[in-house]
C-alpha cells in the first residue's frame, strides 16, 4: 500500500506579515510553519502506515525553501520520503496544485492520498475536492475519523448537526479535519534522520506541466482598513440618534 | 558527539527544527503546568517519558545507546526553549542525566553502557549524580565515602547532599573512594537507587522548587563490583570529563533566564504608568533596560563563541569557566534590575522575574562556584 500526503507551508497565523510596496505580494521574511491540516494528514498517513504497512510519501509545492517543511514536519515525523516540485508560489492556485497533484499520483500510483481539509493561508479547501474530480476518485473530505476495511476507506465527517459516516472504496482521496487526531512531535531524533530521507527534486517541465497556467491570480494584497475607536453614548435614544444620523444604517 | 551538518544553512534548518519541537513540547507540556508543580515542588515522572519520546533526554548522546548527537549550540537552543518556562528546577530535574549519564559512557564497558543507558534517554529510568558531600562539594578530590572490596561487591559507606533528582533516582552515579587519598582514590559506581541501606531525604530550598533534590545516606550498600564504571581510581577522569559541557549548559541556563528577565521587564515597563507616564519613558528604567541587555548581549555573544568552538573539536577549558561565570553574574544583575522594574509585583511569587531571582544563586554555585571556576581559569591560562 502506498500513501500520498501534501505538506504544505504557510506563513505563521502568529506572524505579523508585511505586503510589499507595490501590493503583489507578501514580504518573504517572515516566519513559516508547516500548514497545521497538513499536520492531521501526515499524522493520519502516519498511523494507517503503522497499522497496513504502507509506504508514505510527502509532496510539497513551491520554491526551494518547502523542503525545509517537507523534512522537518513530514520526514522527521517518520513519512519515508519526500517529492518537491519546484514552483513560483506566486503562480499557483487551487486548480494548477491539484493538477500537479494529479501528475504525481500518476507518476506514483498511491493507493490513498491525504491532504490537509485547507492550507490556513489561503483558506480555499479546493485542492482535495478538484483533485478528486481530475481523477475520477472518490473523496471523503473533513474527515474526523478514517479507518481502512478491506478496499474501502470508512471515513468519519463532522457535519452541521452530527457526524456523517462514508464507505469510499480505494484508490480515494481524503481531506483531514483538526479533530482527527493529535499529531505527534516531530522527534529530535527525527529531525536529525531526516537529513538522510530521500526528497525527490522535480520541475513542472518533469510532469508535463510546463507553461500550464493558473487560473485565479492574485491582483492585489492590502492590509485590511484600520478601525476607529469606538464610542460611549449616554442612553438608547442617543444610540439611535448616531446610528440613523452618523452611521445612517437605519 | 560533534555537529553532524557541516553546511551553515543546514545546521540552521536544524536548529530551528529543533526550536519548533521543543518549543511545542514547553507550550503544551510545561506551560500550563509549571505554576502549580513549582508550588508542588516535584514534577510527575511522567514528563520524563514524554520528554524522551520528543527526543530531548536522548540529544547530545551516542547513538549506539540510543542517542542523537548533536552540537552544543543545538543544546543552547533547547535550554533556551526550555528556559521560557522560567524554571530551572524543571530543567535541572528533567535534564539530572545530563549530569548523571556522562560519567558513566566516559568509563564504563560498552556493555554496562547498553545496560543502564537507552532506558534513560527513553525516560524510563531517572538518573542522579551524586558527587557532592556534606563535607564539601568544591573539592571533589577529597571525597570521603567509601567503597570497600568484599567479595564480588563493594561496600558503600558515606554521605551524598545537594543531589538534584536524588529522591526519584533510578541510577545514582556515585563517586566514591575506593583507594587513598586525593584523585587518584575516587572510583564511579553506577548505584541502583533500589538496592537495601540507602536512605533519601528530601531538602528545602530557595528556588528550583520542582526538582527534588536530596541528601543521601549509603549505610553499608552492598554493590555488585560490576556496576563499576572504568577501573579503580578513574573517576576523577570520568568526572571532568564532562564538566565542558555541564558548564556551557549552566551558562546557556543564566543567559536564557536573564532573556526571559529582560523581556517580562521591558513588557512591564512598556505597560505600566506611574506619575502619569509609562515607565519605559524614564531616562532612569531605559537605562537600566539597556545596561541589562548590554551585559546579556555581551554573555551570548561569548557563549556562542565558545560552543562553537567546542563543537570543532576543541577543550577551551579556560574560555568556558569565565563564560560560565559570565552568564551567573549576568543573570544576577539581569534577575535584580528586574524585580526592581516590576517594583512589588516582582517579590510576588506567580511572575517569571520572581522565580527566577530566587534561582539566580544556585547557577552561581552548582556545577563549579564562581571562585572555583575564576582559579581554574588562572592555571588554564598558566598564570
Ligand atoms: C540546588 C542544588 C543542586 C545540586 N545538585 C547537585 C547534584 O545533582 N550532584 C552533586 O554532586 N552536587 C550537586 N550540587 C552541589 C554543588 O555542586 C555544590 O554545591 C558546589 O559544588 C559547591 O560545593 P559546596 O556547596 O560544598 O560549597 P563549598 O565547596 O564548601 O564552597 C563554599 C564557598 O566557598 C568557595 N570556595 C571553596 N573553596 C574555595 C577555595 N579554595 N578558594 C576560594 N573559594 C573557595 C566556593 O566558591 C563557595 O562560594 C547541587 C547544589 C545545589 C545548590
Ligand atoms: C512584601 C511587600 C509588602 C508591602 N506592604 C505594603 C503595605 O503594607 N502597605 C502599602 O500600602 N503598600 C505595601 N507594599 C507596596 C510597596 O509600597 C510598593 O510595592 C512600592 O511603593 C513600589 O510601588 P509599586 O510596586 O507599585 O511599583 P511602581 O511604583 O510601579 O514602580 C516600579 C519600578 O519603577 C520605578 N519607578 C516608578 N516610577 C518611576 C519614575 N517616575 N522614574 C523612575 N523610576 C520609577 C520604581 O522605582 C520601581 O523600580 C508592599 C510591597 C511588598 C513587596
Amino acid at each position: 500500500m502506498k500513501i500520498l500526503v501534501t505538506a504544505k507551508r504557510v506563513t505563521d497565523p502568529n506572524a505579523k506579515l508585511v505586503i510589499d510596496d507595490d501590493g503583489s505580494w507578501i514580504d518573504d521574511d517572515v516566519e513559516y510553519i508547516l500548514n497545521p491540516f497538513c499536520e492531521n494528514a501526515v499524522e493520519c498517513a502516519l498511523q494507517l502506515a503503522a497499522d497496513h504497512d504502507a509506504e508514505t510519501i510527502a509532496v510539497g509545492i513551491g520554491d526551494e525553501e518547502v523542503q525545509r517543511y517537507i523534512r522537518q514536519g513530514a520526514l522527521a515525523r517518520g513519512i519515508d520520503r519526500g517529492i518537491h516540485v519546484e514552483a513560483d508560489e506566486q503562480e499557483l492556485d487551487s486548480d494548477l496544485i491539484a493538477k500537479i497533484l494529479k501528475a504525481l499520483v500518476e507518476k506514483e500510483s498511491p493507493d490513498l492520498v491525504v491532504l490537509g481539509k485547507q492550507a490556513v493561508d489561503g483558506d480555499s479547501n479546493q485542492v482535495g475536492q478538484l483533485l478528486a474530480e481530475m481523477l475520477g476518485w472518490p473523496q471523503a473530505t473533513f474527515a474526523s475519523d478514517v479507518k481502512i476495511e478491506g478496499d474501502e476507506v470508512i471515513v468519519t465527517r463532522e457535519v452541521d448537526g452530527g457526524l456523517e459516516k462514508l464507505a469510499v472504496t480505494l484508490p480515494a482521496v481524503i481531506t483531514a479535519d483538526l479533530r482527527l487526531n493529535d499529531p505527534r512531535y516531530a522527534s529530535l531524533a527525527g529531525i536529525m534522520k531526516a537529513k538522510r530521507k530521500p526528497l525527490e527534486e522535480l520541475e513542472l517541465d518533469d510532469l508535463d506541466l510546463d507553461g500550464e497556467e493558473p487560473k485565479v491570480r492574485v491582483v492585489k494584497l492590502h492590509e485590511p482598513t484600520g478601525r476607529s475607536a469606538g464610542v460611549f453614548v449616554a442612553d438608547v435614544d442617543e444610540l439611535i440618534l448616531k446610528l440613523t444620523t452618523e452611521a445612517r444604517v437605519l | 558527539m560533534n555537529a553532524t551538518s557541516h553546511n551553515p544553512s543546514d545546521e540552521q534548518a536544524d536548529l530551528a527544527a529543533i526550536r519548533t519541537t521543543v518549543r511545542r513540547f514547553v507550550t503544551r507540556e510545561i506551560l500550563p503546568n509549571i505554576e502549580r508543580w513549582e508550588e508542588d515542588g516535584s514534577f510527575p515522572r511522567a514528563l520524563y517519558q514524554t520528554a524522551g519520546e520528543v527526543g530531548l533526554l536522548a540529544l547530545g548522546f551516542p547513538e549506539a545507546v540510543g542517542g542523537v548527537p548533536s552540537s552544543e549550540m543545538a543544546t543552547l537552543v533547547v535550554v533556551e526553549e526550555l528556559a521560557r518556562a522560567g524554571s530551572g528546577g524543571l530543567i535541572a530535574g528533567l535534564l539530572s542525566h545530563g549530569i548523571g549519564l556522562p560519567p558513566i559512557l566516559a568509563l564504563a564497558s560498552d556493555d554496562l553502557a547498553a545496560e543502564i543507558a537507552p532506558a534513560i534517554l527513553r525516560g524510563d529510568k531517572v538518573c542522579a549524580l551524586a558527587v557532592t558531600e556534606p563535607g564539601g562539594g568544591s573539592d571533589v578530590a577529597n571525597l570521603r565515602t567509601t567503597a570497600t572490596r568484599d567479595g564480588d561487591d563493594y561496600i558503600v559507606r558515606g554521605s551524598k547532599t545537594f543531589i538534584t533528582s536524588g529522591m526519584r533516582a533510578d541510577w545514582l552515579t556515585t563517586a566514591v573512594r575506593t583507594g587513598g587519598d586525593g584523585a587518584a582514590g575516587v572510583s564511579v559506581l553506577a548505584i541502583p537507587g533500589d538496592l537495601p541501606g540507602i536512605q533519601r531525604s528530601e531538602l528545602q530550598k530557595m528556588g528550583w522548587w520542582c526538582s527534588d533534590t536530596a541528601a543521601l545516606h549509603f549505610d553499608d550498600v552492598r554493590v555488585p563490583a560490576r556496576l563499576r564504571c572504568g577501573s579503580e581510581g578513574m573517576g576523577f577522569l570520568g568526572l571532568m570529563h564532562n564538566f565542558n559541557r555541564e558548564r556551557l549548559m549552566l551558562a546557556g541556563m543564566a543567559v536564557a533566564f536573564a532573556e526571559v528577565c529582560h523581556a517580562d521587564a521591558l513588557e512591564w515597563a512598556r505597560d505600566r504608568q506611574t506619575f502619569g507616564r509609562a515607565l519605559i519613558t524614564r531616562q532612569v528604567v531605559r537605562h537600566k533596560l539597556v545596561e541589562m541587555q548590554t551585559r546579556i548581549l555581551g554573555a551570548k555573544a561569548l557563549l556562542h563563541q565558545t560552543a562553537r568552538q567546542v563543537d570543532a573539536g576543541g577543550e577551551p577549558v579556560a574560555e568556558v569557566c569565565m563564560v560560565k561565570t559570565l552568564a551567573t553574574d549576568t543573570l544576577e544583575f539581569v534577575a535584580g534590575e528586574a524585580v526592581q522594574i516590576l517594583g512589588g509585583m516582582g517579590y510576588m511569587r506567580g511572575t517569571r522575574v520572581e522565580r527566577i531571582f530566587r534561582e539566580t544563586k544556585v547557577l552561581s554555585i552548582g556545577g563549579g562556584a564562581s571562585e572555583i571556576l575564576r582559579d581554574l581559569a588562572a592555571r588554564q591560562l598558566g598564570w
